[in-house]
């Protein structure tokens, strides 16, 4: 039997070709957000002294709803061919299955960061007030938080009627402490009147617990038929 | 035990009514706040009945995922043992002691800690399997109706007193509200679920709720104590009479969440037995084993429990 991270990488790598070769969720993401990013621009047009205070907000709430898109494909292509029951079967153990998946998410998501950070940039006029190195951390554990428990509640919402809405009803209340993180973190930063410290600790702690809770759980999950 | 409901929702009644007669004639009436404060007699029990009913909640959906193995039954039970020591003598600590808030004796947060733990053991006891889910579901949804009634009462005392109808910042508020998210999502996935194994799902999901709650607790604090909100009250002494009226009326409150739960829980099984009848019905008849001369016993002809 082979061991456990050669086979996440071997699951991480085949997810990671195959989006590649389709681009099918990433596009759907990246045109979703950018669709939401024009929304907020013709919603509000801030001034940039208050814009500072309101895109950490509109910023995360893109994100957040474009890593919907993705997380409820991340089960679908598992359910043709039943090639989900094989995994149940196989003697592969179920966390290298869970974890390779929120690791392929968690690299579709920032790439999806990456692409529209600069957009938010150009449409408010932002510059950064604060260490603006702090946004790293906090764009990493908050993509990280985000996808782990997301990932989750989309193996969960598999066994129910209209699966792609279950997906946010399960996950929105559940984030909402890493979503405050997230949003008051990279307002800090972007004013720079108060340290963003804190919050960085808070979303550390976040990861770390649903991190656990997850890998404890998913097995169960997985078997529930 | 059957006979008992009648009873007890007589006693309930009367008992309810007794605490409404002192909320509002008995108890005296605020130096500050005037009248309106009386909501608070059926605001702050309503809140304390909510969060026991969660607690039930999340204790049975351990059990019920702890039970599914004899290994991690075993060790789910020396980890609340484990708690219970700790949270008991935690508390007397010279360190801990100075770190718990103000009004806040060290001997009632081991009381505490200890009744946690005997909950644990007794909802151990006499619920089994299928009966732990059963009652997952039954604090679940009574919780939610007695946690909503929280969340209309607030607004309408906080609007006289404080000014304001909602304080976004404020740490009992949010937790309130996140908690009832979380349990409405958590009914929701009862009723959208296609598997067999809802009660799984259902309590992984109370658990990933319980978990997000102190998170949720931590965060807005930090969120308050940058942003200072003057509005909200708490704090301070109470009249020891209010005091009294308050606690009789979370009595009158948990009777009546105990009936209103017994009453569910009771639907809940005779629900289920009526699906396994059923499903046995039609695995029984096309195989020809149910013809006209021998009717199958269902549990449902079953005389009066």
């Amino acid at each position: 039997m082979r061991s456990f991270w050669s086979i996440t990488l071997a699951t991480l790598t085949k997810d990671i070709r195959l989006e590649w070769r389709s681009k099918d969720a990433l596009n759907a993401m990246l045109f979703f957000s950018l669709l939401v990013v024009v929304i907020f621009v013709f919603s509000f047009d801030p001034l940039a002294e208050e814009s500072r205070h309101i895109v950490g907000g509109l910023v995360w709430v893109a994100f957040l709803f474009a890593a919907v898109v993705a997380l409820n494909q991340t089960w679908a292509r598992e359910l043709r061919n039943q090639v989900l029951d094989a995994y149940r079967v196989s003697p592969a153990p179920a966390n290298a299955l869970f974890l390779a998946k929120a690791l392929g998410n968690f690299v579709l998501v920032s790439l999806l960061e990456a692409l529209m950070a600069p957009l938010f940039v150009i449409f408010y006029n932002l510059r950064v007030l604060g260490p603006a190195w702090q946004l790293i951390p906090v764009a990493l554990l908050g993509t990280w938080a985000l996808v782990v428990n997301g990932t989750f509640f989309a193996a969960m919402s598999l066994r129910t009627r209209s699966r792609e809405l279950m997906l946010p009803l399960l996950l929105f209340p559940v984030s909402i402490p890493a979503v405050l993180g997230m949003v008051a973190g990279t307002t800090n930063i972007l004013t720079g009147e108060s340290p963003a410290h804190f919050y960085i600790v808070l979303l550390l702690t976040y990861d770390v617990v649903f991190t656990t809770a997850c890998l404890a759980l998913f097995e169960t999950v997985l078997q529930a038929e | 035990m059957k006979r008992a409901f009648p009873i007890l929702a007589v006693l309930t009644a009367f008992f309810l009514v007794y605490a409404f007669y002192q909320a509002l004639w008995v108890a005296p009436t605020d130096a500050l706040q005037g009248d309106v404060y009386r909501i608070i007699y059926y605001h702050v029990p309503s809140a304390w009945t909510a969060f026991l009913l969660f607690f039930i909640n999340f204790i049975a959906s351990v059990q019920y995922l702890a039970n599914a193995r004899p290994s991690t039954a075993r060790a789910a039970k020396w980890i609340v043992i484990a708690i219970g020591i700790i949270g008991f003598v935690a508390p007397f600590i010279p360190q801990v002691k100075q770190q718990l808030p103000i009004g806040m004796y060290p001997s009632s947060v081991a009381t505490m800690f200890l009744i946690i733990t005997g909950l644990y053991f007794v909802i151990g006891k006499y619920f089994v399997d299928q009966n732990l889910d059963v009652l997952a579901v039954t604090t679940a949804e009574v919780g939610v109706v007695f946690c909503s009634i929280v969340l209309v009462t607030g607004p309408i005392w906080a609007r006289p007193v404080w000014g304001i109808w909602w304080a976004p910042g404020d740490i009992r508020l949010t937790s309130t509200l996140v908690l009832w998210l979380i349990y409405v999502s958590y009914l929701v996935l009862r009723r959208f679920s296609d598997s067999a194994q809802t009660q799984k799902l259902a309590a992984v999901l109370a658990v990933f709720g319980a978990l997000d709650v102190p998170l949720v607790y931590f965060s807005i604090w930090f969120f308050r104590t940058q942003h200072p909100q003057p509005v909200i009250g708490g704090g301070g002494s109470m009249d020891p009479r209010m005091l009294h009226v308050l606690l009789i009326s979370w009595m009158a409150f948990l009777c009546f969440a105990f009936l209103v739960c017994w009453s569910r829980y009771r639907l809940e099984k005779l629900r289920r037995e009526v699906e396994e009848a059923e499903a046995l019905e039609s695995l029984l008849e096309p195989a020809g084993l149910a013809g006209p001369s021998s009717v199958v016993k269902t549990p449902l002809s079953r005389g009066s429990k």
